[in-house]
């Protein structure tokens, strides 16, 4: 995706030149706030919206350039999964999930039999005769994944999928398509206002804000360093900088720390060889989908203090 | 007064409540044939949908809003060189199916029209990023979806279609409405009339009945 400008009327672009390239085989996460432009920013994926400017390549091909049957045939390679799940009310579980393989004009008798693969993937082999009403929430974005998957795509956009579930709920659908990125190869593109669902899933990750992405790369690295105003603020909303507003007289660093530094007594060892006396003011150990990280926010009084950040530094990842 | 108790009353009774049926059940099936298709179209050329074309749509918006704005008394009067032309008379159950089809189908569009715009929109998107055709939108998707809102169009329109009916009575279509005017109100036999307004009560009472299970049995949100 390069310079993609998208306009729906005078005022405020809704993209306003927006550089992006998504890996094949990785989840990566577009998180902003809601009117960031994150949705109009997937549905030029897949040609629900397009571009005023700018090139949206998906999959080799350059979505200027394709319409009618050739767009048609895109879209089946590129699915999409939705906030409120985007079920029909009037089809049963079984028949939804049936839906994009009839739209395909897949071989009627081989239909009944993908169904069941599918819903038995999702866990929902049982309700095939049921209809979205009578499922929860939960079970309903179940449904929309494996309608999702019915045409066996390459690429999933989801936008704001667990959006409308609660915790626990949220946390099944992540894992689900953490399991399908693993084992299917699936390319996955998550979009998303909370900064846990791109910590738990993502592997990279873009913040959009006012239709610009104002920073992106390793999902850890943001967390950690974050570097603009906007993704520090997203930040602080999920309670995940580490700067909880203790306030120290002295010097204050955050140090992340990743793997082996994790279960070493680093800080006791530091403190000893520069006599350096740290207050832990924060501490937070954040689960990524690449590794655990230990975030601290340090207070640091006498001794070499300069030596203690160098040591740190050697360690893990040092802030000011 | 010797009133519905005679014979002839009755008789007359019977055949007018046949005919109000028979044009009922003629122009609502037109009504259907004609104002689905219009209804449908009205709602892909509006904005934002598939065939959105401010053209089209303000065409058939402007069509449909100059036939409703007509009291349906005056259509029944202009239409008659046309009902002539189309079906050779402007009397009788024949005579009155064109003006009442021409009278109901721009209403029944627009119902058809909101209920395909009650459809969730996050549907609507599911099933073109599957990569439907609009036809296929529009047969496997919204209208099932909006099967309930259509059927309880179809009751609202009958019901409509009832009262016209009557209306129609009055430049000669025959059924109740021309009964309760000629007895009831021309020649004062108010239990005629009685009889008349208590027999459009029940057709009106079964027909939203039926028009409210069907809309149950449809519905599964
Ligand atoms: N179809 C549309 N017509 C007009 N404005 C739109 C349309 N879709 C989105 N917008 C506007 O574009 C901006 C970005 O919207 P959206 O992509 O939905 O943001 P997000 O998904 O990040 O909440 C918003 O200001 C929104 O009002
Ligand atoms: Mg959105």
């Amino acid at each position: 995706m390069h310079r993609v400008y998208k306009h729906f009327g005078p005022d405020q672009p809704a993209l306003a030149g927006v550089d992006l390239a998504v890996t094949h085989g990785e989840i990566f996460g577009i998180i902003g706030r809601s009117g960031a432009g994150k949705s109009t920013l997937v549905r030029l994926l897949n040609g629900l919206e397009r571009a005023d400017s700018g090139t949206v390549i998906v999959d080799g091909v350059d979505m200027a350039d394709v319409s009618g049957s050739a767009l048609r045939t895109l879209r089946r390679r590129v699915q999409m999964i939705f906030q409120n799940f985007g079920l029909l009310s009037s089809r049963t579980v079984a028949q939804n999930v049936a839906l994009p393989l009839r739209i395909a004009g897949a071989d009627l008798a081989g239909i009944d039999g993908r169904v069941a693969d599918l819903l038995h993937r999702v866990g929902l082999i049982d309700y095939a005769g049921k209809y979205p009403s009578q499922l929860s929430g939960g079970q309903k974005q179940r449904v929309g994944i494996a309608r999702a998957l019915a045409t066996a795509p390459d690429i999933l956009l989801c936008d704001e999928a667990t959006s409308a579930l609660d915790p626990e709920t949220t946390a099944s659908i992540l894992a689900l398509i953490a399991d399908l990125n693993r084992e299917l190869g699936l390319t996955i593109i998550v979009i998303t206002h909370e900064m846990d669902v791109v910590r738990q899933l993502c592997d990279r990750v873009a913040v959009l804000h006012n239709g610009r992405v104002v920073e992106s790369g390793l999902v850890s690295d943001i967390f950690f360093t974050p570097a603009a105003q906007e993704t520090r603020a997203l930040l602080t909303d999920a309670g995940a900088d580490g700067a909880m507003g203790i306030a120290f007289p002295g010097r204050v660093v955050h140090l992340a720390l990743e793997g082996e530094a994790l279960a070493e007594p680093v800080l006791t060892r530091i403190a000893r060889a520069t006599g350096v006396d740290f207050t832990i003011l924060a501490s937070r150990i954040g689960h990524f989908r690449a590794g655990s990280v230990g975030q601290f926010t340090l207070g640091l009084s006498g001794g070499d203090q300069d030596a203690a950040l160098a040591a740190l530094a050697d360690q893990g990842r040092v802030r000011e | 007064m010797t009133g519905v108790s005679g014979n002839l009353y009755w008789s007359e009774i019977s055949r007018a409540s046949l005919e109000t049926l028979a044009m009922l059940g003629g122009s609502l099936a037109l009504t259907i044939l004609f104002g689905l298709p219009l209804g449908i179209l009205l709602f892909l050329t509006s904005p934002g949908q598939p065939w959105a074309s401010r053209a089209a749509s303000g065409l058939l918006g402007f069509a449909v809003n100059l036939l409703r704005a007509v009291p349906f008394i005056i259509l029944l009067i202009v239409m008659i060189p046309l009902t002539v032309l189309l079906v050779g008379t402007s009397l009788g159950v024949l005579g009155a199916i064109p003006p009442l089809v021409v009278g109901a189908a721009p209403f029944f569009a627009r119902l058809v029209e909101t209920a395909l715009r009650e459809v969730d929109r996050s549907t609507v998107q599911a099933v073109q990023a599957m990569g439907a055709t609009t036809r296929e939108l529009v047969l496997l998707a919204l209208l099932p979806e909006a099967l309930p809102g259509i059927v309880a169009g179809i009751t609202i329109t009958a019901i409509t279609l009832v009262s016209f009916t009557a209306m129609a009575g009055v430049v000669g279509a025959g059924g109740l409405g021309d009964l309760a005017i000629r007895f009831g109100y021309q020649r004062f036999q108010t239990d005629v009339m009685i009889v008349t307004v208590v027999l459009l009560l029940l057709l009106v009472q079964c027909l939203q009945m039926m028009g409210d299970r069907l809309v149950r049995y449809f519905s599964h949100r």
